[in-house]
């Protein structure tokens, strides 16, 4: 039965149709395809090189140590130094609102659908919702603020208001990566903690999140750069000014803000700043959420 | 997010399920407060939805009242008399975003089938899906700047061309300002694209090996198995991509406003300028005085809100159901 070679036991005219070059026109349409999908590709790639490069050509030009110590100049004054320092400061002032807020209830909330929830009916369905606050528009997210603390005259147009609306944002990221972070820590480490005699407390923050904690700080960070490029929501909650920030109730500059006012402003020398803004703006940003994926990549 | 989760005090026989979370001793008090903190901020994730809800529904109740449902179809909008109608912004809204699907698709399914098929070596191909990827992370306003100053003096030409050669097409009717619905439609496809492409590689990386060795097996292309086999057996994430894709397109507010022009009207062509809900947003809750304008505004927010929820907890779910089932 095996001494016959299989080649003799294959119908010749099928033999020969398996030797047969692929029809042209599936060669065509295969390396076609192929061809398009590269071409796809290498147009969706192009954007990201475009911004990147306009960012540091145009932005470079009037890069100096001057932008961050400065307040932004009178249109048409060239004889004053020129700079964004009460923007950048405006920014940070409303990430450290939203990150005080968002950051250990987020963190508390990924502990829950961790170590609490997992598995659980309560606690999908609290996954469930919080992924659905992941998708709100972020100006829906301002205009809850707004109507929260503006409308119901809590602060005028302020950093509060414009950090409240901020840790809206951030708040369901943090948790969820919280918990993706939770997630990968072994079984066996709470068992073993448990065996020991720790409550869940201790071995939720000794074990658990002392084991994440890198991870955690990449999802926070990611956070963190996101509300540091929200714009919409700033718009109307913090207003702007172009002057130093006067204290968490008043209205506050923002670097975003500054970009899109001097974006769309008529002045030529506004639009170059603009890139400036955006240099700093994209540094902080890249650099930060590199930084993180580089973290995590090396964990996994 | 894998389902089957190995759960935490069940893996081995105890007396009662509460034996490990009890705890004793001087901690005990701290314990039994923390477990009640994490529980209620939990919960209060869940109110905060309905927060958002209840404030922005409260807030559009004047202009509810006022307007009713013929706010949705009215057009005019005029705040000098208090006249608001939100189909210029509904119909900017949804037009931009399906532009932006046309050509997010497309691209972000290619870039998924480049980034997870063997057609490019590992080493390229995990750069393309992070640059891709980071497309995602720079903030929207920069996009918008980028597009002010480079992309619409690049779409141009071709509006120009477009109008120069089809102008009796009702899409390509009006002399393009460089401002407009096709190019906002431009700027939210490069937006979603990082949606579109991530979520749909994942589904393609998670259909079986074998079902791809055996349709190669079998005689077919590498093409052949891609339009056979890959694409009809993700499709159900990759139609979950794309509504999640759209959703995000839906509420983009700074890139859109930036380019799309901020008139509001309705007009058959995409070289035309236009307006979206999140866009007059931006432009008017600022300056908004008169309760009546406000509570508009709120209910153009308010109907913002509602889709772009629907659309999320589609997307979700359907992401979700295909999750469970592989």
């Amino acid at each position: 039965m095996h001494d016959r070679p299989i080649a003799e036991k294959i119908d010749p005219s099928l033999a020969a149709e398996l030797r047969r070059p692929l029809p042209t026109y599936r060669a065509v349409f295969n390396s076609g395809m192929t061809a398009i999908a590269l071409l796809l590709t290498a147009l969706a790639i192009l954007p990201l090189g475009s911004i990147l490069l306009e960012i540091l050509i145009r932005g470079g030009q009037n890069f100096s140590w001057a932008v961050f110590t400065n307040i932004p100049a009178p249109v048409g004054v060239t004889d004053v130094p020129n700079g964004f320092g009460n923007a950048i400061l405006g920014t940070l002032m409303m990430v450290g609102i939203a990150s005080a807020i968002a950051i250990p209830v987020g963190v508390l909330t990924g502990i829950f659908l961790s170590e609490f929830g997992r598995g659980t009916k309560i606690g999908n369905s609290i996954r469930f919702i919080i992924t659905i606050l992941t998708g709100i528009p972020s100006i829906i997210a301002g205009v809850f603020a707004y109507g929260v603390l503006i409308l119901n005259k809590v602060t005028q147009f302020s950093a509060v208001a414009g950090g409240f609306a901020l840790a809206v944002i951030m708040l369901p990221i943090v948790a969820l990566t919280t918990e993706e972070a939770l997630k990968l820590i072994p079984n066996h480490q709470r068992l073993g903690s448990a065996a020991l005699g720790a409550n869940r407390l201790q071995t939720t923050f000794r074990v658990v999140v002392a084991a994440a904690i890198p991870a955690i700080t990449t999802g926070v960070l990611l956070a963190v750069a996101r509300a540091a490029g929200e714009t919409a929501p700033l718009l109307f909650t913090a207003l702007f000014s172009i002057s130093w920030p006067d204290g968490l109730f008043n209205p506050t500059p923002a670097l975003s803000v500054l970009i899109y006012n001097y974006a769309n402003s008529p002045d030529i020398g506004q639009n170059q700043m603009a890139w400036t803004a955006a240099l700093v703006l994209v540094g902080l940003v890249l650099c930060i959420s590199i930084i993180s994926r580089i973290v995590t990549r090396r964990k996994q | 997010m894998s389902e089957p989760h190995v759960e935490n005090n069940r893996q081995f026989p105890l007396q009662s399920e509460s034996d490990l979370a009890a705890s004793s001793g001087k901690f005990a008090w701290f314990d039994q407060g923390f477990t009640w903190l994490v529980y209620g901020l939990a919960f209060a994730m869940v109110a905060l939805l309905f927060w958002i809800s209840f404030i922005i529904f409260e807030n559009a109740l004047p202009a509810i009242r006022q307007f009713g449902l013929s706010f949705l179809w009215s057009q005019e909008w005029n705040v000098a008399d208090l006249k608001f109608g939100a189909l210029p912004f509904i119909f900017g809204t949804l037009v931009s975003s399906a532009l932006a699907m046309l050509i997010a698709v497309p691209v972000g399914l290619a870039v998924a089938l480049i980034t997870s098929e063997d057609i490019l070596p590992a080493s390229v191909r995990s750069p393309i899906a992070f640059m891709v990827e980071l497309i995602a992370a720079i903030p929207s306003v920069i996009i918008g700047l980028w597009g002010i100053f480079v992309l619409i003096p690049f779409l141009q030409p071709i509006q120009q061309w477009l109008y120069d050669h089809f102008a009796w097409i009702p899409l390509f009717s009006t002399p393009p300002a460089g401002y407009g619905m096709s190019s906002a439609g431009v700027i939210l496809a490069i937006m979603v694209l990082p949606t579109m492409a991530a979520i749909s590689r994942e589904v393609l990386l998670a259909v079986p090996k074998e079902l791809r060795s055996g349709s190669m097996s079998l005689g077919a292309t590498r093409w052949e198995t891609i339009f056979g086999v890959l694409l009809p057996a993700g499709i159900s994430g990759i139609v979950g991509a794309a509504i999640l894709a759209l959703g995000r397109a839906l509420g983009e507010t700074m890139a859109v406003t930036m380019v799309i022009g901020n008139t509001a009207q309705i007009s058959p062509s995409l070289l035309d300028v236009a307006y979206t809900i999140p866009a007059v947003l931006a432009n008017e809750f600022g300056e908004a005085l008169d309760g009546l304008h406000v509570g508009a505004l709120m209910y153009l927010a308010l109907i913002l809100f509602l889709v772009t929820l629907l659309v999320n907890i589609a997307s979700v779910a359907l992401v979700k159901f295909i999750s469970r089932h592989n």
